[in-house]
C-alpha cells in the first residue's frame, strides 16, 4: 500500500484498501473557516446539539482577517459563539493567519493523521506527512456530528522531481511547471505523490507551496514523505504522538511524472488559466508587461521565507511612483518573525503596504482589489478571471522573488539579476 | 429522487471555476436567496437573469474546479438549475451537488454537441441524457454508491437526519 492508503486504512479500521474503494475514516483533526457560517446552520439542521469532540476541531477566521464589514462581523460573531457553546479547545480569531499555516504552527498537522478543512488548499498538508483535503460547508457539518466522512480511495500518481534547483527557481516554480504539463484537470479525483532528490532535501516552507497547489491540477490530496526538515518541525510542534506512514516498496503508482528541476527556469502563470504555464524570459520576449500590483502573500506565498526574499531584493530601494506592492504575511508567527528580522522595516521603506496576516485579496474579499484593467503580478495560487477583484484584470502567478523584482521595475522581470546582487551583499 | 429531468439549457465551456460560478466578494452571504442572484456572474453578469426556471447547466471538463465553497452549489440552486451535466466535475463540487442535491452528471462530450436553448431530457436510470431540440442521444454515468444513496434520500441533510434518528 502506498502511506497515503495505509493512513485511510487506519482511520477506517482496515487492514487493507485499495483504489476506488468507498471507506468512512475517523477525521483527526477538522478545521472551518470564516467563508462557513453555513457550516454551523447545516450542524443545527442535521440536529446536531454538540460536536463530536471539542478537541478535534476549530474555527480558523482568515479570509474576513479583520472583519471588512458589518456581515463578515456579523458571521464571525456567530461563528465565535459557537466555538464558545462547544467549548472548542482551539480557536483562531482574526489575529491569526491562514488556516494552512496556523494549523502546522500550532501542532495540529503531523505525519500519518486524516485533516479536512473547508477550504481547498487543504492539500498543503501533504508536506507534513498527512493526509489533508478540502471538504464543503455541509460535509464538514457531518464531521461536526460523527468525526468521520466517507471517502472514495483515490488512485495515486507519482510526480517526481531530482536535480538541484538553478537560481531564480523556487518552489513555485516548480510547482507551476508541473501544472503546465499535468494541466488543470490532470489529478481530478486523484492523489500526487511528490517524490525525488528535489523534494528529499526541501525545507517545510517549500514542501508546503508544492503540496498547496496540487489542487489546482484537481487533486484530492498531495503527499510527501516526511524528511529530517519535517520531523524537526512537528516533534517540536505537534500537540499528539504521530506515526509516520512509509510507501510499501512493491506499490505501483497509476502514473508517473518525471521533471528535472535543475533545466527549470523562473516561470508563470499567465492570465486566465493556472495551467497557462510559460518561462518569464518568454512572456517578456516581445515586449514589457507593465504591473499596477505587486501581491506577496497567502497560504502558497505568504511565508518568511517568501517574505524574506522579497525584503532582501527591495532592501535600500524604492517601487516607483504610481506602482504598488502588498505584503500580507501568511500568519502573525510569519509576521513577528519577518518584524524581528527587519523586513517589514525595509519593505515598508521600499513602499510596501503591510496588510494584516490572512487570506486578503487573493480571493478578492479586501486588502488590494484590482480594479477593471489592471494587471498584477502575485504570489499566490489562483488566477481565474475575478479572482482578486474585477474580472477584467490580469493576474500573472509567479515566485514572490520574480514579483518583487517585478513590481521595483514596474513590469514583469527576470529575478535573477537582482538574486545575484543579493548575493554580493550578503 | 426524480429520475428523469427535463430543461433547456445553456452550455458553458471548459475549467468554469467556482469564482466564475459565485465570485468571492458574495462569499459573507448567508441568505440562500441572496446567493442566488450571483449565479455564474464571473462568466457572464447576465446569465442568472435570463436562466430558464428549471433549466440545465451544461459544461466542458472540470467544473467547478477551485475553491470548496459551497455557495457554488447554492447559487445554482437558487438560480433555478434543476440539474447540471458536464464532461467531468472536480472533486469538491461534485461532494456538495450530491450533497445539496443538485443532480451532477457526467456525461463526457456533451458540452461539443449542444447549444444554448436546446431541451435536454436526463434520464438516470439508463444512463442517458437525450437533446430533445435535435433528438441526439448520449451516453451518461449512472449514479451509483454513496452519491447514490445521499441524492436518494434528498442530500446529506435528510440523510444524516435520518441515519441519527432525528426524524
Amino acid at each position: 500500500m502506498h502511506a497515503l492508503e495505509k493512513i485511510l486504512a487506519k482511520n477506517s479500521g482496515k487492514d487493507h484498501v485499495s483504489a476506488g474503494e468507498i471507506v468512512t475514516a475517523d477525521i483527526d483533526f477538522a478545521e472551518i473557516n470564516d467563508l462557513y457560517l453555513q457550516t454551523v446552520y447545516s450542524f443545527y439542521e442535521m440536529g446536531g446539539k454538540k460536536v463530536w469532540d471539542n478537541t478535534k476541531c476549530t474555527f480558523v477566521f482568515d479570509h474576513y482577517a479583520p472583519a471588512p464589514d458589518e456581515k463578515a462581523a456579523q458571521n464571525h460573531k456567530e461563528m465565535r459563539e459557537f466555538a464558545k457553546k462547544n467549548n472548542l479547545k482551539y480557536h483562531f480569531d482574526t489575529n491569526a493567519g491562514v488556516c494552512h499555516q496556523v494549523m502546522p504552527e500550532a501542532g495540529l498537522a503531523y505525519p500519518g493523521m486524516i485533516l479536512v478543512a473547508t477550504d481547498s488548499h487543504t492539500t498543503t498538508h501533504g508536506a507534513f506527512g498527512a493526509f489533508g483535503t478540502g471538504v464543503g460547508a455541509t460535509d464538514m457539518a457531518t464531521i461536526l456530528l460523527t468525526g468521520k466522512l466517507w471517502f472514495r480511495v483515490p488512485e495515486i500518481i507519482e510526480v517526481r522531481l531530482d536535480g538541484e534547483a538553478p537560481e531564480g527557481v523556487f518552489p513555485k516554480d516548480v510547482i507551476l511547471n508541473v501544472l503546465g504539463k499535468l494541466k488543470a484537470d490532470g489529478a481530478v479525483y486523484k492523489a500526487i505523490d511528490f517524490t525525488g532528490s528535489y523534494v528529499d532535501q526541501l525545507g517545510v516552507a517549500g514542501r508546503m507551496t508544492i503540496c498547496n497547489m496540487a489542487v489546482e491540477m484537481g487533486a484530492k490530496t498531495a503527499y510527501m514523505q516526511p524528511n529530517q526538515a519535517v520531523l524537526d518541525y512537528v516533534s517540536k510542534r505537534a500537540v499528539k504522538p504521530f506515526e509516520v506512514q512509509y510507501t510499501d516498496d512493491d506499490f505501483e503508482y497509476q502514473e508517473s511524472h518525471q521533471f528535472d528541476v535543475s533545466k527549470m527556469q523562473p516561470t508563470l502563470s499567465c492570465p486566465n488559466s493556472v495551467d497557462n504555464v510559460h518561462a518569464l524570459t518568454d512572456v517578456v520576449k516581445d515586449g514589457d508587461v507593465e504591473l499596477d500590483q505587486g501581491y506577496i502573500g497567502s497560504c502558497t506565498g505568504g511565508r518568511f521565507e517568501d517574505i524574506e526574499v522579497a525584503a532582501k531584493i527591495l532592501k535600500g530601494k524604492r517601487i516607483p511612483k504610481f506602482k504598488r506592492l502588498d505584503i500580507v504575511p501568511a500568519s502573525a508567527e510569519v509576521m513577528r518573525r519577518c518584524i524581528e528580522k527587519g523586513y517589514i522595516k525595509d519593505l515598508i521603506l521600499a513602499g510596501a503596504t503591510i496588510a494584516a496576516p490572512g487570506c486578503a485579496a487573493c480571493l478578492g474579499i479586501h486588502e488590494g482589489i484590482l480594479a477593471s484593467g489592471e494587471v498584477c503580478m502575485s504570489s499566490t495560487n489562483r488566477n481565474f478571471p475575478g479572482r482578486m477583484g474585477s474580472v477584467d484584470a490580469k493576474i500573472y502567478l509567479a515566485s514572490p522573488a520574480a514579483v518583487a523584482s517585478s513590481i521595483l521595475n514596474g513590469k514583469i522581470t527576470d529575478p535573477r539579476p537582482y538574486l545575484d546582487e543579493i548575493k554580493v551583499t550578503d | 429522487m426524480k429520475t428523469t429531468i427535463e430543461g433547456k439549457i445553456i452550455v458553458l465551456g471548459n475549467n468554469i471555476d467556482t469564482d466564475q460560478i459565485y465570485p468571492g466578494r458574495y462569499l459573507e452571504l448567508t441568505d440562500p436567496v441572496e446567493i442566488g442572484k450571483h449565479c455564474l456572474e464571473g462568466v457572464d453578469k447576465n446569465i442568472g437573469k435570463n436562466f430558464p426556471k428549471g433549466g440545465i447547466v451544461v459544461a466542458g471538463t472540470n467544473y467547478g474546479c477551485g475553491s470548496s465553497r459551497e455557495h457554488a452549489v447554492i447559487t445554482m440552486l437558487h438560480m433555478g438549475a434543476s440539474a447540471v451535466i458536464a464532461d467531468s466535475f472536480a472533486r469538491i463540487f461534485y461532494r456538495n451537488a450530491v450533497n445539496l442535491s443538485l443532480v451532477p452528471v457526467i456525461c463526457k462530450g456533451i458540452s461539443q454537441h449542444v447549444k444554448d436553448g436546446d431541451d435536454l431530457k436526463i434520464d438516470l436510470d439508463k444512463g442517458v441524457v437525450k437533446d430533445l431540440t435535435t433528438g441526439e442521444e448520449f451516453k451518461s454515468e449512472k449514479i451509483t454508491g454513496q452519491p447514490l444513496k445521499i441524492l436518494d434520500a434528498g442530500g446529506i441533510k435528510p440523510y444524516m437526519r435520518h441515519k441519527l434518528g432525528v426524524d
